[in-house]
């Protein structure tokens, strides 16, 4: 069983730590009708997530570099956009390369804007070496000491339809730590291009032209 | 000291009026005092946002999310911000995003803070080397155009543009 895993992760360890989820089943699971939101992602992991679960669709726009802009990306787009819901789905990897946007997106307080960060706790894509949040970083209680009032973890198959109903609702910017294994994300090839994808994104959104 | 003088309030007034005129309503800022009017300006506009941010390369993820979503956005920083914003830049230049930014010169004519100098030279190198469009601002009667120019380069053009508001413009700094 262990060897289905990717190399070098001690699958034991992070099930003690509590990374228990499969992300290919919880992310959809949290994110139910994919359509009702505008997505951003982050790199790899949940580019692919999002990818997968829209067909690569015109209201995803999934980063393959520029690491660490995903939260403001949303930010931007939420705030253009009040009358869609944004989320911004990245993982810990992402996310911890620019903390600072949590406090910023804390202090705008947009209501339809939640960052969902599936926490692997590695980085996966250049070969699973453990990130801070396998060592001991919370980024849940960053989010909450970033000031964004609205937060859940969702850790376990028990907490999926309540972080659902949670990401969906309420009104002001919302963090979700999704915890999950730190195995592969789906084998998703989706559009690389940054430009068509942005006019893809914004034709769709927007209409030609 | 340019920043107390009323010809530097009337260029000040001028640029944000010329910004909300051509619909830019996102308006994101780290602190500075050569930006303060149209800081101070955009935080008293109901019409506008205005996005404190913790560093500068939030912003340039910020005006790509605006971008996306119809809107337009300026990022104002100062010169040592623009060392920020490098790798950030690669969604700019990726995506072909519009994306204004006006930037408060340091380490510059006239500086005196041997700290500004590193990256206040370096700004027009990097920000060229990304793909950016720079344009130098010396005098107060230039001010509107220039940007008037920029604005149209960026989100007609489809053009990274970056304005420099120089030291001659602003007021060289002694400390």
């Amino acid at each position: 069983m262990a060897q289905s895993y990717p190399q070098g992760v001690d699958m034991a360890a992070a099930i003690a730590a509590g990374f228990v989820l499969d992300r290919r089943d919880a992310v959809p699971a949290l994110i139910g009708r994919h359509e009702d939101f505008l997505f951003v992602t982050g790199l790899a992991g949940t580019a692919r997530d999002i990818a997968a679960l829209t067909h690569d669709g015109a209201h995803i726009y999934t980063m393959a570099g520029a690491m660490g802009g995903a939260c403001m990306i949303g930010l931007g787009l939420a705030l253009a956009r009040p009358d869609k819901r944004v989320l911004v789905a990245t993982g810990d990897g992402e996310l911890l390369m620019n903390l600072g946007s949590l406090a910023t997106i804390a202090v705008m307080n947009p209501p339809n804007l939640t960052v969902l960060c599936v926490d692997n706790g590695h980085y996966g894509e250049t070969g699973y070496q453990k990130s801070h949040t396998s060592l001991g970083v919370d980024l849940e209680k960053i989010a909450v000491g970033s000031g964004i009032k609205r937060s859940r973890v969702v850790a376990t198959e028990g907490d999926l339809a309540d972080g659902a109903r949670f990401l969906r609702e309420g009104n002001g910017a919302a963090f979700v730590l999704l915890k999950v294994k730190p195995d592969d994300p789906p084998p998703f090839k989706r559009n690389f291009d940054p430009d068509s994808c942005r006019v893809r994104f914004r034709t769709a959104l927007l209409g030609p032209g | 000291m340019a920043d107390s003088s009323g010809n530097a309030a009337r260029w000040q007034d001028d640029l944000y009026d010329l910004l909300r005129r051509n619909n830019v309503t996102q308006f994101a800022y780290v602190p500075d005092a050569g930006h303060r009017i149209l800081i101070d300006r955009s935080l008293a506009d109901p019409g506008a946002q205005s996005v404190a941010l913790t560093t500068e390369e939030e912003g340039v993820a910020l005006l790509a999310g605006a971008d996306l979503g119809g809107a337009k956005g300026v990022l104002l920083m100062q010169s040592s911000g623009t060392g920020n914003c490098i790798n950030m830049l690669s969604l700019i230049k990726g995506g072909h995003f519009p994306f204004l930014t006006l930037v408060s010169m340091r380490g510059d004519f006239g500086e005196g803070n041997p700290w500004q100098f590193p990256m206040g030279q370096a700004v027009e190198p990097v920000l060229k080397t990304m793909g950016v469009i720079v344009m130098r601002i010396d005098q107060p009667g230039d001010v509107v155009p220039t940007v008037g120019a920029a604005m149209t380069m960026a989100f007609q053009g489809g053009n990274a543009v970056a304005v420099l508001l120089t030291q001659k413009l602003l007021g060289a700094k002694a400390f």
